[in-house]
């Protein structure tokens, strides 16, 4: 319970700092809403280390606290949608056992994507942002091969850290 | 990586590229080509594509007209029977919201749907 409870800590601080860093990070490629999407790493982490009930927590906790600290509380809606989109996906491709960390962190920033499309569409009530869906489609998936491959080496880590 | 997630990006990607493709032909498709709407004395004539090269007479009062020609994309006037010709004298109008007007004889051709201009739009 102890050791749980540090690593939830940790883990919310880490996706906590990541999302800060993500903030400095600025990519413009014209379209809104492509990011690397480093705060899933610490999700991505936590299905693998913990489980379904940890990772939801985890990014439930995260989106509210990084909206509320670097965005504009009016995105919570957007956040709080790709999240629960990319959760789902991840949580349903690691289930099928199909792929690898990668694979399930591609799932999941394209859905996150998606997730966040859709919010806004049905937000501005304007079926046009549609435009958008295949440059965030691959930039979710480019994103997904870096940040998957990144919680690869942090889970190989850890594990190898929990052994000794 | 496994070999599943190249395939899981190729199909995405595929995917992208397929959904890219059909919205490019949707909306080619339903974007609506420029015309120009012709009115007289504020009431609608007649609306003629800006695609379609064609030369009309716009019948106003008392056997006044003007001569509408439109040309490589462009509406102009190129003939008027009113005594200033200072729409014949207006440049070739093609972008939305361009108008060509003709006091006188109470015609106003306006560009819908045409170019765009130099902004394009505005949100907030």
């Amino acid at each position: 319970m102890a050791k749980k409870a540090a690593y939830m800590g940790m883990m919310t601080a880490l996706a906590f700092v990541l999302s800060y860093l993500e903030t400095l990070i600025p990519i413009n490629l014209g379209v809104p809403g492509v990011k690397l999407g480093l705060a899933n790493l610490v999700v991505i982490v936590a299905l693998e280390m913990m489980g379904v009930k940890e990772a939801c927590t985890l990014s439930l906790v995260r989106v509210v606290l990084t909206s509320f600290t670097f965005g504009n509380p009016a995105g919570i809606l957007y956040s709080f949608t790709g999240g629960a989109f990319s959760l789902l996906a991840m949580v349903g491709a690691k289930k099928l056992k199909l792929f690898s960390l990668a694979g399930i962190s591609v799932l999941g920033g394209v859905s996150h994507n998606i997730g966040q499309l859709t919010a806004a569409m049905l937000v501005v009530e304007n079926a046009s942002l549609m435009y958008y869906l295949p440059v965030l489609v691959l930039s979710g998936t480019a994103a997904g091969v870096a940040v998957g491959a990144l919680a690869a080496a942090l889970v190989r880590h850890l594990k190898g850290f929990e052994q000794r | 990586m496994k070999k599943n997630d190249f395939k899981l990006i190729a199909v995405i990607a595929a995917l992208a590229l397929a959904a890219f493709a059909g919205i490019s032909l949707y909306s080619a498709r339903t974007t609506r080509e420029g015309e120009a709407v012709v009115y007289f004395d504020g009431d609608e004539q007649g609306r003629y594509p800006l695609n379609q090269d064609i030369s009309v007479e716009i019948p106003s009062e008392d056997g006044n007209y003007n001569r509408l020609q439109i040309k490589d994309g462009k509406a102009n006037i190129t003939e008027a029977s009113c005594p200033d010709k200072i729409c014949v004298k207006h440049r070739p109008v093609q972008s939305q919201g361009e108008s060509l007007v003709c006091l006188p004889n109470k015609v106003v051709v306006e560009i819908e749907n045409g170019m765009g201009l130099e902004v394009d739009g505005s949100t907030n």
